[in-house]
């Protein structure tokens, strides 16, 4: 039989097929339909039936939409319907990219989307950094022989969960002039600091929430990791007397390598989308200290009086050229390029 | 040294703890602060009065000012800890105040008004949890329809999901036809195009279906994920294909092998996938911001963002609504915490 | 109770040939076994036969109508699966009563049988379990009841018996013949163990590379086997074979000279002398059962060899010997016990009728025995 078929099955068994059975209305509903369908079509043309939902829905809400982002990025106007909207070619990426100084924000003329540009460049190259040593750690320190491992790796865990607007709203809460943090600081006779005010101190306070928030998930896949190297290795190193340090050194990280550079591509990929959580708690301020580049392309899409659709998608060109560099990075480290059997190790999206 | 190092680890494993477990405690419960801290201050803080929020520096545990009903005053006033030119305290109700002094009176007493500068007295505090935060809720802001707005969404596309990706799962892995290998390759090139550079188009074409307003506007771009195909798919290939065979000879349909045998075969899979259908449809927030911007349609995320950028937020209604967003993620969390990490740790996906 | 028959199937899995050209008829309640190695594509047409796989030309034959497109379901037949592919969520009646649910069988019906079943395979206690929780041969059982309950035209076996242990396997193989014998319908069984098709089948049918090597019952493929293939495959051990050259022909056969011998030996064989010249090389082909120790050296159709390994098994025995000048390696059976030792030499005696000879032209194919003889 189907050996780890049963082994997963066996645990959740009883939880998940009274779910299953909860649910089994809704195929069972559809068997005539799906009767009719296979006398009709045959059953060699029934996987198509089975794909032709999922399909069309990417079709509308992927695919399509893809294209029509290259249309809108080389077109102008403020009309959504893309027959109203003139044809300006190269325009609307020549005014992203209109600047003296590369280097110098402010002489540029969309100063914003520069801002932004550095910000997400800032934020992901710092945030990454300093959560994968976090997730390392923290992985280290779960994968020893602790009591009650389960409950330490739900705690890292749990935050992971919370939605970005919860997130935020929490450190806001805990920011606040009047907050516990001032709180904290007053008692120990420090002196009170406006965080939310600060734009450097909140550019730091951006960086730690959203370690907060998501160093839980990277521990998880660093800790897969380093229970993947055989337990023989760490005895034979014993037999080699090798200190705990040089074991760390000279085996633990080094076999960590392939999965430790999978999970900073996949937090590269994630921080350069960065924006729920930082909308929420900052709004991109203060001033625009925290704006980063997807809010850029809300606001100037969405947000603003005048939806310039044409430049937020210009814009979007950009973090896709960016992603699409950052994810050929990923299948290459994650094994040549192959996907074929399920080593293609996560993805970009949440969903 | 590395001799004394070596010394000191080798109890490692044994009954007896060494430096470095202590370490790793302390860093445990280090970490245990940090990271059930915050949410542990956003119940405790949801539980506090308007005025109590206000105090500072804040308590942990919800105080807040004590009242007392005057002969004479309709409102109960609050009461405070004077200390009176004699050096004496006395326990005083403010009627009211102007600049540095406050006009008190004693509720024994209530025919003499005492003159107090606000630098000598002291709120008079005592535990009270305010449940109203709550309770009010329902009737102040149209929680219950954000409530159920969340609540539709989050059902109705977790069902979709496993529906649809499960069937297209199952072609992928248990069928061979021409054009599988440019299926599956262009599902998992949807996996590499986030949401987020889409956003433009995508908000025509939903305008264009007439799904703006609209919570199947939410609805219907969500529930085909390539993660989920993606998880099915992987755990499908683990069943054997001398089953679906031998439910071929037993005179099964195509559909009646995928709901009768692989269906129930996947169940591991598809709950994994369900949690996290769950917790991604009920913290969504960019997609929903943009389809909708009535605020009878808002989520409870976006309930919360409006909520918290007015000019004057209610924090303690604010904070209360968060702690009932929480709610669900962290029942989600005790009971299912195993299904999710392993499900991460063996997928990679979140 | 149904016939089965099969003309010229071809299947290509895109450029690799999978079957090329089989012919194969199953007659009423017949008993038939494909045999072969692995990778001969037996498995294949038996996917065929079932309606699981389609044919790439070819016609299959039911009951003397051409079943080509018609499905699985619908050709009657029922399968017992090599990892017996029991639904691991049903329970034993669940999984034996899937099928008669999908035929739309009245409930009643469905108990009856099931019940018929479980009582002639002593599954009535295990009703109500799972398949995890059945030992390899129930879950054997099982997967011939839920083959049985269906009534199939004919039962397909896929390798029924190679995930089960030596003991449980030759106990099985007596329940499925008592089965046969039982209930008379035909049976269409894949294996690659030759003792099983021996033991079982009323016909076997060996297959190499995707060809028919020979069909014939047990003993016609043991006694005469039309090629080198067939006599190595079936008969255990091995049968053993020798290079020789052809030195003489008469009317009572060839007289060959064997390769590796010291001193030199010819024997004569019962071969028709037309079939090959003087001069041309075969090779000869005897079972180590039909090898004889002999008391003297000298005597006719007898060579010397030494003795590599004696295997005693108390009832009978094997000796390993190896040739004196050749890389090849003789295995004799012997009954009883006998004292000789490894590094002795000893005599064998040949017996010309039990020879087989073939030739070394491609399919090697056996040289026709002289006529009366063998």
């Amino acid at each position: 039989m189907s050996q780890s078929a049963k082994a997963d099955g066996d645990q959740g068994k009883a939880g998940a097929s009274a779910l299953g059975r909860a649910l089994a209305w809704l195929p069972a509903l559809l068997e005539p339909v799906m009767r009719f369908a296979q006398r009709v079509l045959g059953a060699r043309r029934m996987p198509w039936l089975f794909l032709a939902p999922n399909l069309l829905i990417f079709g509308t809400f992927t695919f399509l939409p893809i294209i029509i982002n290259f249309y809108y990025a080389f077109t102008g106007g403020v009309k959504l319907f893309p027959s109203e909207r003139p044809f300006t070619g190269m325009e609307n990426l020549a005014t992203l990219f209109d600047c003296r100084d590369y280097f110098d924000p402010s002489t540029c003329r969309k100063d914003i989307f520069w801002q932004a540009v550095y910000n997400t460049a800032k934020f992901a190259v710092l945030q990454v950094g300093l959560m994968v040593v976090f997730s390392v750690i923290t992985a280290l320190v779960l994968n020893r022989k602790i009591i009650g491992r389960g409950f330490w790796r739900g705690v890292y865990f749990y935050p992971v969960l919370l939605s970005p607007v919860v997130v935020a709203l929490i450190w806001k809460w805990i920011l606040q002039s009047q907050g516990v943090l001032n709180g904290l600081l007053v008692g120990v006779g420090v002196a009170p600091t406006e965080w939310l005010t600060s734009a450097s101190w909140m550019f730091f306070w951006v960086i730690l929430v959203s370690i907060w928030a998501h160093m839980g998930f990277y521990t998880l896949i660093v800790l897969a990791g380093l229970q993947a190297i055989p337990k023989d290795l760490y005895d034979a190193a014993q037999m080699d007397s090798a200190s705990p340090w040089r074991v760390l050194r000279r085996i633990t990280l080094p076999l960590l390598m392939p999965n430790l550079l999978v999970v900073i591509v996949l937090a590269l990929i994630r921080a350069v989308q960065i924006f729920d959580e930082v909308f929420v708690l900052t709004g991109g301020g203060p001033g625009t200290a925290t704006t980063f580049l997807v809010q850029f392309i809300y606001q100037t899409g969405f947000a603003e009086a005048i939806h310039l659709y044409g430049l937020a998608a210009a814009a979007s060109l950009v973090l896709a050229g960016a992603l699409l560099v950052l994810t050929l990075l990923q299948l290459k480290i994650a094994g040549g390029g192959e996907i074929k059997d399920g080593k293609a190790k996560g993805g970009a999206g949440h969903a | 040294m590395p001799d004394a190092l070596r010394f000191l680890t080798r109890t490692s494993g044994r009954a007896r703890l060494d430096w470095t477990d202590w370490l790793s405690y302390a860093y445990l419960f280090v970490g245990l602060f940090l990271m059930f801290g915050p949410v542990l201050w956003i119940v405790m803080s949801s539980f506090k009065t308007q005025s109590g929020l206000t105090d500072f520096p804040p308590s942990f545990l919800p105080y807040g000012q004590k009242s007392v009903q005057v002969a004479g005053n309709e409102a109960r006033l609050p009461l405070y800890r004077v200390k009176m030119p004699d050096g004496s305290t006395r326990e005083l109700a403010e009627l009211r105040r102007i600049g540095l002094t406050a006009t008190m009176i004693d509720p024994a007493k209530p025919g003499e008004e005492i003159p107090v500068n606000i630098k000598d007295r002291e709120k008079t505090s005592e535990l009270r949890v305010a449940t109203e935060n709550y309770t009010e809720l329902f009737g102040k802001l149209s929680f219950g329809r954000y409530l159920w707005n969340s609540v539709f969404i989050t059902v109705v596309a977790t069902l979709i999901t496993l529906l649809f990706n499960s069937m297209a799962a199952f072609a992928l892995s248990k069928y061979r036809f021409r054009g599988q290998k440019t299926v599956f390759l262009l599902i998992i090139a949807t996996l590499m195009i986030p949401p987020t550079i889409i956003l433009v188009p995508n908000f025509l074409v939903i305008s264009n279906l007439g799904l703006l307003n609209s919570l199947w506007g939410v609805i219907w771009p969500a529930v085909a994920t390539p993660t989920g195909v993606f998880l099915l798919r992987q755990y499908m290939l683990t069943i054997p294909d001398e089953l679906l065979d031998a439910a071929r000879m037993d005179h099964a349909s195509e559909w009646q092998i995928y709901w009768r045998i692989v269906l129930p075969l996947t169940a591991p899979a598809l709950a994994v996938l369900a949690i996290f259908s769950v917790m991604w449809r009920w913290n969504d927030f960019l997609w929903p911001l943009i389809v909708l911007s009535r605020s009878e349609l808002f989520t409870l995320q976006l309930a919360l963002n409006a909520f918290q950028g007015e000019l004057q937020t209610e924090w303690n209604y604010l904070l209360a609504m968060t702690v009932i967003t929480i709610i669900p993620v962290t029942l989600v969390f005790a009971f299912l915490q195993k299904h999710i990490t392993t499900g991460i740790a063996s997928s990679g996906v979140k | 109770m149904s016939t089965l028959q099969l003309k010229h199937i071809d299947k290509r899995f895109g450029d690799t040939v999978v079957l090329r050209d089989i012919d194969l008829e199953a007659a009423e309640g017949e008993f038939v076994a494909l045999v072969g190695p692995s990778g001969c594509g037996k498995s294949t047409l038996l996917r065929i036969i079932s309606g699981l796989e389609p044919t790439t030309a070819g016609e299959i034959i039911l009951d003397g109508k051409r079943v080509n497109d018609v499905s699985a379901a619908e050709r009657g037949l029922a399968m017992v699966f090599q990892s017996y592919a029991l639904y691991p969520h049903m329970t034993v009646y669940q999984n034996m009563a899937f099928g008669l649910e999908n035929t739309g069988t009245p409930k009643a019906e469905i108990e009856r049988k099931i019940g018929d079943a479980a009582r002639m395979l002593q599954l009535d206690v295990l009703l109500q379990r799972r398949p995890t929780q059945l030992s390899g041969g129930q879950r054997q059982r099982v997967a011939i009841g839920r083959a049985i309950v269906r009534n199939p035209k004919l039962f397909l076996f896929d390798e029924p018996l190679s995930n089960l242990d030596a003991e449980l396997r030759v106990q099985m193989r007596a329940e499925i013949i008592a089965l046969h014998q039982r209930l008379k319908t035909g049976m269409i069984y894949v294996t690659h163990d030759q003792v099983e098709a021996m033991t079982m089948a009323d016909k076997i049918v060996v297959l190499r590379a995707g060809q028919v090597e020979q069909t014939g019952t047990p003993l016609e493929l043991y006694n005469s086997p039309q090629n080198r293939f067939v006599a190595g495959f079936i008969g255990s051990p091995r049968m053993n074979f020798i290079e020789a050259v052809v030195t003489a022909r008469d009317g009572r056969g060839l007289t060959l000279a064997l390769a590796g011998f010291e001193p030199q030996a010819t024997i004569n064989v019962a071969v028709d002398p037309a079939a090959a010249a003087h001069g041309t090389a075969v090779m000869l082909g005897v079972r180590p059962e039909h090898l004889e120790v002999a008391e003297g050296a000298g005597a006719p159709d007898t060579v010397t060899v030494q003795i590599a390994q004696v295997e005693q098994l108390g009832g009978h025995g094997f000796i390993h010997c190896t040739l004196p000048t050749s890389k090849r390696s003789l295995v004799v059976q012997f009954q009883g016990q006998i004292a000789s030792r490894a590094g002795a030499t000893v005599t064998l005696r040949i017996p010309p009728a039990a020879c087989h000879v073939f030739s070394t032209a491609a399919g090697e194919p056996a040289l026709p025995p002289l006529h009366g003889a063998g």
